[in-house]
């Protein structure tokens, strides 16, 4: 078996590369900046295009300008710049703009520290956007993680046409790893779809039975409008409630009613448990370790890992907690997305431990914390 | 050509509104140079100046307030036979200034009109980055305290290598629009004009008036001579044509029996400038070449050449799951910086554990065995110490063997650079047990 030997960031540029991605622009941020160089390197050789932005609202309305001309794009920050991408965000989720968005999440608030990880920015990746529309957020646990979880990412992006987030950490983003060779395989790429031919091209329209409109480039043969203002499917601004009613229930539920069939988690029963322990991100390796220990011991515990985090994959959810007397959501914050499996699990008992001080949690914090929380 | 006014969305400015004017004008500006619509793209920004895309039949893209020039950048990257025509009002180059500023020193072949009327027409008036202080605007005193910007001399200064300043309510509009879009580069034309709605309800201001004003600055008519430069595009594409592709992932097949008792924890601990994280990526590939799994997490700090440097390596038989270490089997005491920032986990060494230690840098090793070696003695120079400590851990057998360390080198270097490692990994002497 061969391995191969590469951080986080790089295996997310080498899936970006692998599922077609021919644009990138970034402004350089710990701990993302390694993502800018890798693209930097890949992209310019192959055709594409790698550009260091004038700062992060530049660099994520770049990629929106390529993505509309019909280019695969991808930018890549960490908490301070993804506060400034938010107006950008907004703009993508709103106006259906395929885009992978890498945030490479470091101790926050603010700009907190450059080189500590964390998860402090899932549920802003969440309600970042103005409107409160529902997106995509996926969490890598590993490099293998990086690399296949970006190719999902774009698949999705191009397949929903919307902003799909990658949700890293500096404890992934920097942290080299052997993979197996063969773990870097992209599988399935999926391409943007053009609207069915022979009928007048109307920017935001759908076929009927479709949720998601066909794509056209700008720069193509026919004309195409883009606008971040309210619109029906002519792509003109409109006050008209009952378009603005029908537009927003479609872009809602092209994301929510979806999410069965990407949803990506790692389910590992152990038999006789009644404990689930809940996490996602780099913390997952620390929750399987501390169950797989305590499994040994004759004291079984499940556990569930979580990889496509928005929308709240809740069947896989419900799926896993059943039979459970108690839920143990670790996470790398102070307590975020343990809001949501409360949400989805009532009746259940639902613990937490979080952790955000810059070090990892460890398998034994999470075995004190299953014991004697 | 015809007309690439959109007939059924005709103009909403109000009478009087000097955009509307410039609307008709650039209509007659495309059809000068023969585009048709499928040519163009309008980029608009926020405010009155943004509702000029849905007044024509191009390709349009409307966004947010200040940053028209970054779609538009993205687009102009991505289709470089497109004519990108991007209209901001002077709202927007407050806001946007940055970007502004960028497209300027960045030149690529996109032509930016400033629709400038002195005020926030479309939020009450309010003033902007171009109103003038003596003016009565919705901000009550406020700009009365504030400069107001040359849009087309700051253009100028950030390195546009094509600046008009000029009315709107100018003859010739249309062929001076034309020629900024048939500029291979990035034209900037500052079109003065007259906001009837807001500006001129309490500010007296004609077409005679903004003559005056303009005659009062430089003239700005085209080409800046000592701007001139290559297109930033075309420039791009040149470049990238000579680069090489970056390789695939290097496959390492295992070639040797792993070294080592099992799962090992190992810890360097430096300081700024001794190459530990290369030496802690060494000990990866070694361990990789002998079918190890191997993780490598770094300690970063915000300095470059000073403090500590740590990287942390787990070698395993096993896949690695949880990438942390709390009780390390190898520690390498190279530098103090990092012995310090670990002093805690060394304390707590164990019996089973062994600390590589450089002479002359304290540890505190707990009940670890420790292995003393003077780099300094023999010659060393701290930069090459961590890969001395490699060399001298391969001859001890401790987590890797010499043909592991080797296999590494081999694939991490290579001529002059891999012989002196190579040398120095062979020739480095293993010091002595510190006794208890």
């Amino acid at each position: 078996m061969a391995l191969t030997l590469m951080e986080g960031n790089e295996a997310i540029a080498r899936g970006a590369v692998a599922a077609g991605c021919r644009f990138f622009a970034g402004y350089p941020i710990t701990p993302a900046t390694t993502i800018l160089n890798h693209m930097l390197a890949m992209l310019p050789p192959l055709g594409g295009v790698c550009v260091q932005g004038e700062d992060e609202i530049a660099s994520i309305g770049l990629c929106i300008g390529a993505s509309m001309a019909g280019m695969k794009a991808m930018t890549a920050t960490s908490g301070p710049g993804i506060s400034l991408y938010s107006e950008q965000i907004s703009f993508a989720v709103g106006s259906e703009i395929p885009l992978v968005i890498v945030d490479i999440q470091r101790l926050g608030p603010s700009t907190g520290s450059a080189t500590r990880g964390a998860d402090g920015d899932v549920q802003f990746l969440r309600w970042g956007n103005s409107g409160g529309m529902p997106v995509i957020v996926l969490a890598p646990i590993d490099v293998r993680d990086c690399f296949t979880l970006t190719v999902q990412a774009f698949n999705l992006a191009e397949r929903y046409r919307c902003p799909v987030f990658i949700a890293s950490n500096k404890e992934i983003a920097m942290t080299r790893e052997t993979v197996p060779i063969e773990g870097l395989n992209p599988g399935e790429v999926v391409e943007r779809r053009p609207p069915p031919a022979a009928q007048p091209f109307l920017p935001f329209e759908t076929a009927p039975g479709e949720a998601v409109p066909g794509f056209l480039p700008i720069g193509g043969k026919t004309l195409v409008r883009q606008t971040s203002s309210t619109h029906g499917p002519d792509g003109y601004i409109t006050t008209d409630p009952a378009v603005i009613t029908r537009t927003l229930a479609r872009m809602q539920a092209k994301i929510e009613s979806a999410v069965d069939r990407f949803t990506l988690v790692d389910h590992r029963p152990a038999a006789g448990a009644d404990t689930l322990l809940l996490a996602y991100g780099v913390s997952a390796r620390a929750a399987a370790e501390a169950a797989r220990r305590l499994t040994e011991t004759g004291r079984p515990v499940s556990v569930l890992i979580l990889k496509t985090l928005w929308p709240v994959p809740e069947a896989a959810i419900r799926r896993a907690a059943e039979g459970m007397r108690r839920v143990l959501v670790v996470e790398m914050n102070l307590g975020q997305y343990v809001h949501e499996i409360a949400r989805v699990l009532p009746g259940v008992r639902i613990d937490f431990y979080g952790q955000m001080d810059g070090r990892l949690i460890t398998p034994d914090t999470i075995t004190e914390a299953l014991i004697h929380g | 050509m015809d007309s690439l006014l959109n007939a059924t969305r005709p103009p909403v400015f109000c009478p009087g509104c000097s955009h509307e004017r410039i609307t008709h004008t650039l209509d007659q500006a495309f059809r000068a140079l023969g585009l048709s619509g499928a040519e163009i793209c309008m980029v608009s920004d926020i405010g009155c100046s943004g509702l000029f895309d849905t007044f024509f039949h191009t390709h349009a893209l409307h966004g947010l307030h200040g940053r028209a020039l970054t779609y538009a950048a993205g687009i102009k990257l991505a289709r470089p036979e497109l004519n990108v025509v991007v209209t901001m009002g002077d709202g927007g180059q407050g806001i946007g200034g940055a970007h502004l500023l960028a497209a300027c020193r960045r030149n690529l072949d996109l032509t930016l009109l400033v629709l400038n009327n002195f005020n926030f027409g479309m939020t009450g008036g309010q003033y902007s980055a171009t109103t003038p202080p003596e003016a009565q605007v919705g901000s009550g005193f406020l700009n009365r305290l504030e400069r107001p910007l040359d849009i087309a001399e700051i253009a100028r200064a950030a390195g546009a290598p094509y600046v008009v300043r000029c009315s709107a309510y100018r003859g010739d509009l249309s062929a001076v629009i034309a020629q900024a879009m048939a500029y291979k580069g990035f034209s900037v034309v500052d079109i003065w004009g007259i906001c009837p709605g807001r500006f001129s309800k309490r500010n007296r201001l004609t077409p005679k008036l903004i003559e005056e004003m303009l005659a009062r600055h430089p003239v700005m008519e085209g080409e800046i001579a000592e701007n001139r430069r290559p297109e930033y595009g075309a420039s791009y594409r040149e470049i990238a044509a000579g680069l090489r592709p970056v390789a695939a992932p290097e496959a390492i097949e295992p070639r040797f029996a792993p070294a080592g008792r099992g799962r090992e924890e190992v810890i360097l601990l430096g300081s700024a400038g001794q190459r530990i994280l290369t030496a802690g990526e060494l000990l990866c590939l070694a361990g990789a070449h002998a079918g190890l799994h191997t993780t490598q997490k770094n300690d970063y700090d915000i300095t470059v050449l000073r403090g500590p440097s740590i990287s942390e390596l787990i070698l395993s038989p096993e896949p690695i799951g949880f990438s942390g270490i709390a009780r390390p089997s190898v520690v390498v005491a190279l530098g103090p910086e990092g012995v310090a920032r670990r002093r805690k986990t060394c304390e707590g060494l164990t019996a089973e554990a062994v600390v590589i230690q450089a002479a002359g840098v304290d540890i505190p090793a707990g009940t670890a065995r420790t292995r003393r070696v003077d780099f300094k003695a023999q010659g060393i120079k701290p930069p090459d110490w961590a890969l001395a400590a490699l060399g001298v851990m391969a001859k001890l057998d401790v987590v890797m063997r010499p043909e592991m360390l080797e296999a590494a080198l081999a694939a991490r270097l290579k001529g002059e650079s891999l012989a002196g490692a190579l040398e120095l990994v062979r020739r480095v002497e293993t010091g002595a047990w510190v006794e208890a």
